[in-house]
């Protein structure tokens, strides 16, 4: 049975890897464009993970809520703050709650949101999915039959997708009662005067904007942060490349989706 | 210990490798494989590391891509079937991770039922509850059901692997160094373990290992990996009586013969 192999067979030349930054960004461009269309195909398919999803919405919820509920109530009370001696210029203080309304909801409720769930959501998603991909618990679920994209990355996505719009609507509300503090205290304000005049000024096109825009940027944050972490390469290293690639990207995104949107909602006001 | 006589049926060989060639941008791993494992049978691909051993099983259980030669499992070319049929091939193929690779997330218990609940459409709570009780019965670590992958020790970390692959009943299993770190001791417990398996599941194995003890007490036949090849194959003493001096160092600093 014994048997001795001698010579090697010839060896085929394999055609050269693309090289420089400019390449690798472009590969980077359609992987990630790969990544997206994997991420439609699978995540509308049966069986549809409820029990993860719902687990994943419960952590990025909490895991943000604590920052998010403090960022909110300091931004809207600094913003009336900072407001007041500019209106007060042009005797306009009593046009604080609409100012502080508008800039909230049409602007940085969401914002906010989005970079702090980027920086806490995103990098933990992307040390998550890294630390398994190193650890080879992403192939062993491969291996053993079970699809690790839609448990791991379409849970996730979903997750983001649906939480974040609801921390961002609780990001405004938070931002609107910490103006109200600030109102309450100079003007004496009744909360439902001010409460009244927040939300005046306020039309339907603002929130459903602020809406899709939250949507977008949930769907960002999870698709960077499981991007970054399901392809992480070369150990710890790795993981934490990961996690600071799904901060930066996703935060960069962010700013050029956020101009493309109010751009896009500027044309129905 | 001796190796236990397996019943090998040498007319059914359930992966066929020809021509294989795996490369790693500019560095040649694999280099023209040519394998067969038979039915039943224990096979132990022995080899320096870095030799491509692990990436030998991993283009079998389609985890990496060949780039040239054909591989066949369980009769079906696994460089020409669907993603549905590669998922499919796959519950029938074990495979234990040189690190066990635990979801660390998970319990015990959580860990086993995970491949099974989404393999198996239908299955009951009792029928999972039983599964889960006698593939951890089958390596002897019932009390760990509820204990996170952190609390264990390397050698139940590899049990507790081993018992995951088993709970889909396989009838191939890829060991992919099944006693690295471990202390002699939980070696040989492991290669005991092996070969239960082989016995019990009726599975055909190949186990990838530096260790010349796992070789000789689990391997039914020796494949001597060297550069990008195999030397040599037959049974460990087979491919131990050799005068090649590409082979020879390997077991020269052994100390079991």
């Amino acid at each position: 049975m014994d048997t001795e192999i001698q010579s090697a067979p010839q060896l085929k030349k394999k055609a050269p890897k693309p090289k420089g930054k400019i390449a690798t960004f472009f590969v980077s461009l359609y992987n990630i464009h790969k990544f997206i269309l994997r991420f439609f195909r699978e995540a509308f398919v049966q069986p549809f993970e409820f029990k993860e999803i719902v687990r994943q919405c419960y952590e990025v919820g909490v895991r943000s809520f604590t920052l998010i509920s403090l960022t909110g109530f300091i931004v809207g009370l600094i913003f009336t703050k900072q407001s007041r001696p500019s209106l007060g210029q042009f005797g306009a203080t009593s046009w604080l709650p609409s100012l502080v309304s508008i800039a909230i909801m049409r602007a940085l409720a969401p914002l906010v949101t989005a970079l702090i769930a980027a920086g806490k959501v995103g990098s933990s998603i992307g040390a998550e999915l890294g630390s398994m991909r190193v650890t080879e618990q992403i192939d062993a679920m491969e291996v053993s039959g079970t699809k690790p994209f839609k448990f791991l990355v379409c849970t996730r996505v979903i997750a983001t997708t649906l939480t974040i719009p609801i921390l961002a609507t609780y990001t405004g509300f938070i931002a609107i009662l910490g103006g109200y503090v600030n109102v309450a205290t100079n003007e004496g304000t009744s909360y439902s005067t001010y409460m009244q005049q927040v939300f005046d000024p306020l039309s339907f096109t603002d929130f459903t904007a602020s809406l899709v825009k939250s949507i977008v940027f949930g769907f960002t944050i999870g698709i960077v942060g499981s991007y970054q972490g399901y392809y992480s390469t070369k150990g710890t290293e790795g993981v934490g490349k990961a996690a600071n690639g799904a901060v930066v990207t996703a935060m960069f995104l962010i700013f050029i989706e956020e101009i493309v949107i109010v751009q896009i909602t500027s044309w129905f006001r | 210990m001796d190796k236990p006589k397996a019943p090998i049926d040498y007319n059914n060989a359930v992966i066929t490798i020809k021509g294989l060639e795996k490369s790693f941008d500019d560095y040649d791993v694999l280099r023209g494989i040519d394998l067969q494992l038979f039915q039943g049978e224990n096979l132990v691909v022995l080899g320096r590391s870095g030799t491509g051993k692990s990436v030998l099983i991993k283009i079998i259980s389609g985890l990496l891509e060949t780039d040239r030669g054909t591989i066949e499992v369980l009769g079906q070319d696994i460089n020409r079937i669907s993603d549905k049929e590669l998922q499919e091939l796959r519950i029938r193929i074990g495979f234990s991770f040189q690190n066990s690779a635990l979801y660390d997330s998970m319990t015990v218990r959580k860990n086993l039922e995970f491949p099974l609940v989404r393999n198996r459409k239908g299955i009951t709570k009792h029928e999972i509850d039983e599964a889960v009780e006698s593939v951890l019965d089958a390596v002897g670590l019932s009390q760990t059901i509820n204990q996170m992958p952190s609390e264990l020790s390397g050698g139940q970390r590899k049990r507790i692997g081993i018992a995951r692959t088993l709970i889909l009943n396989p009838e191939i299993m890829l060991y992919d160094e099944p006693t690295a770190g471990l202390d002699p001791i939980t070696c040989i417990e492991i290669n005991e373990l092996i070969n239960e398996v082989q016995q019990k599941y009726k599975t055909s194995s190949i186990i990838i290992t530096h260790d010349l003890t796992c070789a000789k007490q689990t391997g039914d036949r020796i494949a001597m990996l060297l550069d990008g090849q195999f030397q040599r194959q037959g049974t460990f003493d087979e491919v131990f009586d050799t005068k090649d001096e590409r082979v020879k160092p390997f077991f020269d600093y052994n100390f079991i013969r």
